[in-house]
């Protein structure tokens, strides 16, 4: 069900053709630095045939959908913020259903070979959308869901969701006098949607953009549901600078902070440099390096709370050696 | 209840939900999303073995909640499908916020809302509380009597929903029509499938991009359109009045559809939008929705052999409101008595009474309204009650004092 050739993306091709398409305009209202631009152009980029997307409330959506304007040349809908992945299920249910009964076989103006890709941010996936997803996997629809984790409820204002870090502050997780940033850890998401048994899993950096493309790709080729757990940075919400946001993207993946895998058919395997971290370990850098850039972080940085940083560091080196077993290091 | 012309019809013993199950059946339907909630459970029971016995061709998505059911029926929609869904009570009301963002992006979803009360307490037979709640969502309500009217109305509402461009819930009362067998007259499935047809894409222009080429209305890579963009002060008003109008507009559609439908071999339920029983003369009359009004009318009758004048009108499409016909049809009328299946907590009545009240303010001959409540959490309305109101409004002679609402059938 998951292809075994690789794609290899010819970048200055794809830069032609997005040229030409424009399947995302620019003018659109995302914040300068932000990752999930990016990620809606890597997406577009790696299509296979023409898509339908699907979008959860939240940035992206706000951004790009000002009435009467949008930015998207490719046919979008957004109902609301906890069910994208049901909407997506109905389109890729009507889509099987039109194309076995030939319906518009004979309207040169409707297209019916297209590609299902559902965009949800942290809250519409790890918080107030996880129970749709986890109905439409189920079910078994072939749906791409992507999350871009910028990991808060950076549209209502930078609010804490199921995705935001340990230590991380966010405004409802001040650091105040007792209680300093959020006191919990990621709600593990890819291990919640690869327990799905879907066939294809994969985290992503956009940073590492021929990685990216080559998983977006996999997974519009995946017969059945797939999830992309998508890294992005968000500057306004994580107080870095807009133009560290590639260099942020990049260490959270070498400090193993946001490990680069694939899990195929259940085969977990490790791609771009979270495979020669695991080969030489001593390239995994502290994570001092990823946090200090983050104003979210900053309070982790005074004496006192050098525990929080050693907590994050431990953390991390779990999560690490559990995904290096997984893949068989 | 007329029938216009003799086409063959199957006399087949359903119930409500199983009459619904075959108009779903034979209306080219595309997809259904639905989750199980009582009394609507038969339905999906139907529909799933009809699918898995081949007998129809559709996709039935099992969805894992009626929030995701109707998000479902949403996205098939819009991808060009036929969609269908159908729930209950507490499902209704997980559905709210869907039901809204359907009727805004004009999307023509139909569904069946086995009329059941809402919690708390738990219970799941008869009342209008669940559909009266969704009232303001922007669907057409169209509240059936029987098991027959409620397969006619499935049938017409696809044709409805998809030309006036707004979804439609059909309603009928959970148990009392749902699970109770009825002789139901089913037509060929030839003639619903003509009558219905397939689900035909609107068109429209956007003169900017594509100038006078029509383009379909649908997600479609051919021609892209955004869906559900955010919208703000600056047009999000217009776009609400516009929506306004369009519950207007769809009244003409509503009665062009019944009376094809009659055409082609289906009932006739003139006029439409309520129908009137023993009114020419009648003093006194009692309105109400649904199965409840069958009773009513037998009531009426047993009345009338007495010599009284009474008459009731049963009110079938509760939103778009018919204001108008209900100021004609309650002109002449000195008293009404107005049944609601329903509260509207903290109101001066139920919410048919209030609607009902509202559109006699305008009419030159007011004539005195009461209200009372039944049967909430499916208690019975026995004949006896129905007459005991009769005829407290046959003596009536203006506004009864406050509070308006008579409760009957309740323990005091």
């Amino acid at each position: 069900m998951v292809t075994k050739a690789v794609w290899r993306p010819d970048i200055k091709e794809l830069a032609r053709i997005e040229g030409q398409k424009r399947p995302v305009e620019s003018g659109h209202r995302l914040c300068a630095g932000c990752g999930a631009g990016i990620i809606m152009r890597q997406i577009a980029m790696a299509a296979r045939k023409p898509l339908v997307w699907i979008n959860a409330t939240g940035c992206v959506e706000v951004a790009t959908t000002i009435f009467p304007y949008t930015s998207w040349n490719v046919p979008w809908a957004h109902n609301a913020f906890e069910n994208a992945a049901a909407v997506g299920s109905g389109v890729e249910a009507a889509r099987k259903k039109l194309v076995r009964a030939k319906r518009f076989e004979g309207d040169p103006d409707i297209e019916l070979d297209y590609d299902v890709i559902v965009l949800g941010g942290d809250g519409g996936t790890y918080d107030i959308g996880l129970q749709a997803i986890s109905g439409a996997f189920e079910r078994r629809h072939k749906i791409m869901y992507v999350l871009y984790d910028n990991e808060a409820y950076m549209n209502t204002g930078i609010q804490r969701s199921g995705g935001t870090p340990f230590g991380a502050r966010t405004t409802t997780t001040p650091v105040g006098k007792v209680i300093k940033g959020k006191p919990l850890f990621k709600k593990p998401i890819m291990d919640i949607m690869v327990a799905h048994g879907i066939p294809y899993a994969a985290t992503v950096s956009p940073a590492y953009w021929n990685d990216a493309l080559v998983k977006f790709r996999r997974g519009f080729e995946t017969e059945g549901p797939v999830f992309i757990h998508a890294f992005s940075t968000c500057p306004l919400g994580w107080g870095s600078a807009p133009e560290d946001t590639v260099k942020i993207m990049k260490l959270a993946v070498e400090t193993c902070v946001f490990p680069l895998y694939e899990v195929i058919e259940g085969e977990y395997r490790l791609t771009g440099p979270s495979v020669s971290i695991a080969k030489n370990p001593d390239r995994k850098k502290p994570v001092e390096e990823y946090l200090k850039l983050q104003g979210r972080f900053r309070h982790m940085f005074k004496p006192e709370n050098k525990w929080m940083i050693e907590k994050f560091q431990e953390w991390v080196d779990k999560q690490w050696e559990t995904l290096l077993r997984r893949a068989g290091y | 209840m007329v029938v216009q012309k003799s086409v063959s019809q199957t006399m087949m013993a359903l119930n409500g939900d199983e009459a619904v199950a075959w108009a779903v059946k034979q209306s080219n339907v595309d997809v259904v999303a639905a989750y199980p909630i009582t009394p609507q459970t038969i339905i999906v029971e139907r529909i799933s073995e009809f699918v898995h016995n081949g007998e129809v061709d559709m996709e039935f998505i099992r969805v894992e909640s009626e929030h995701s059911a109707l998000s479902a029926s949403w996205g098939a929609a819009l991808a060009g499908a036929r969609a269908f869904t159908a729930t209950a009570a507490n499902g209704l009301a997980l559905m709210w916020e869907i039901l809204y963002i359907t009727a805004s992006t004009r999307t023509p979803v139909v569904m069946a809302v086995v009329n059941r009360a809402l919690s708390a307490p738990i219970n799941i037979h008869n009342d209008h509380s669940d559909s009266m709640g969704a009232r303001d969502s922007g669907w057409i309500q169209i509240y059936s009597e029987d098991a027959q009217e409620a397969y006619d109305n499935t049938i017409m509402a696809f044709r409805i929903a998809e030309e006036a461009m707004l979804p439609v819930m059909v309603t009928l009362d959970g148990f009392t029509i749902s699970h109770t067998l009825q002789n139901v007259s089913v037509l060929p499935d030839e003639v619903v499938s003509n009558f219905v047809g397939v689900r035909k894409i609107p068109r429209i222009k956007l003169p900017h991009i594509h100038g006078e080429k029509e383009i379909p209305l649908m997600l479609n890579p051919k021609y892209p359109i955004s869906f559900g963009p955010l919208d703000l002060f600056d047009y999000y008003f217009e776009h609400k009045v516009q929506q306004n109008e369009a519950m207007k507009a769809s009244i003409p559609i509503i009665e062009r559809v019944h009376r094809e439908f009659s055409e082609i071999g289906g009932r006739s339920y003139e006029p439409v939008h309520m129908i009137p029983y023993r009114t020419e003369d009648a003093d006194v009359v009692l309105l109400g929705l649904s199965s409840t009004m069958s009773v009513v009318k037998k009531v009426v009758d047993e009345l009338r052999s007495e010599g009284k004048k009474v008459g009731a009108i049963r009110l079938r499409v509760f939103r778009p409101f018919p204001a108008d016909m209900i100021r004609k049809e309650l002109s002449g009328i000195n008293v009404v008595g107005v049944l609601d299946r329903s509260l509207s907590f903290g109101a001066e009545g139920g919410p048919v009474f209030l609607e009902v009240r509202s559109a006699l303010y305008s009419s030159s001959s007011k004539p005195t309204v009461y209200n009372y409540v039944y049967g909430l959490g499916g208690r019975e309305l026995p004949p006896k009650l129905i007459k005991k109101a009769f005829n407290e409004l046959l003596e009536a002679k203006e506004e009864p004092e406050r509070p308006v609402i008579k409760y009957l059938g309740v323990r005091e």
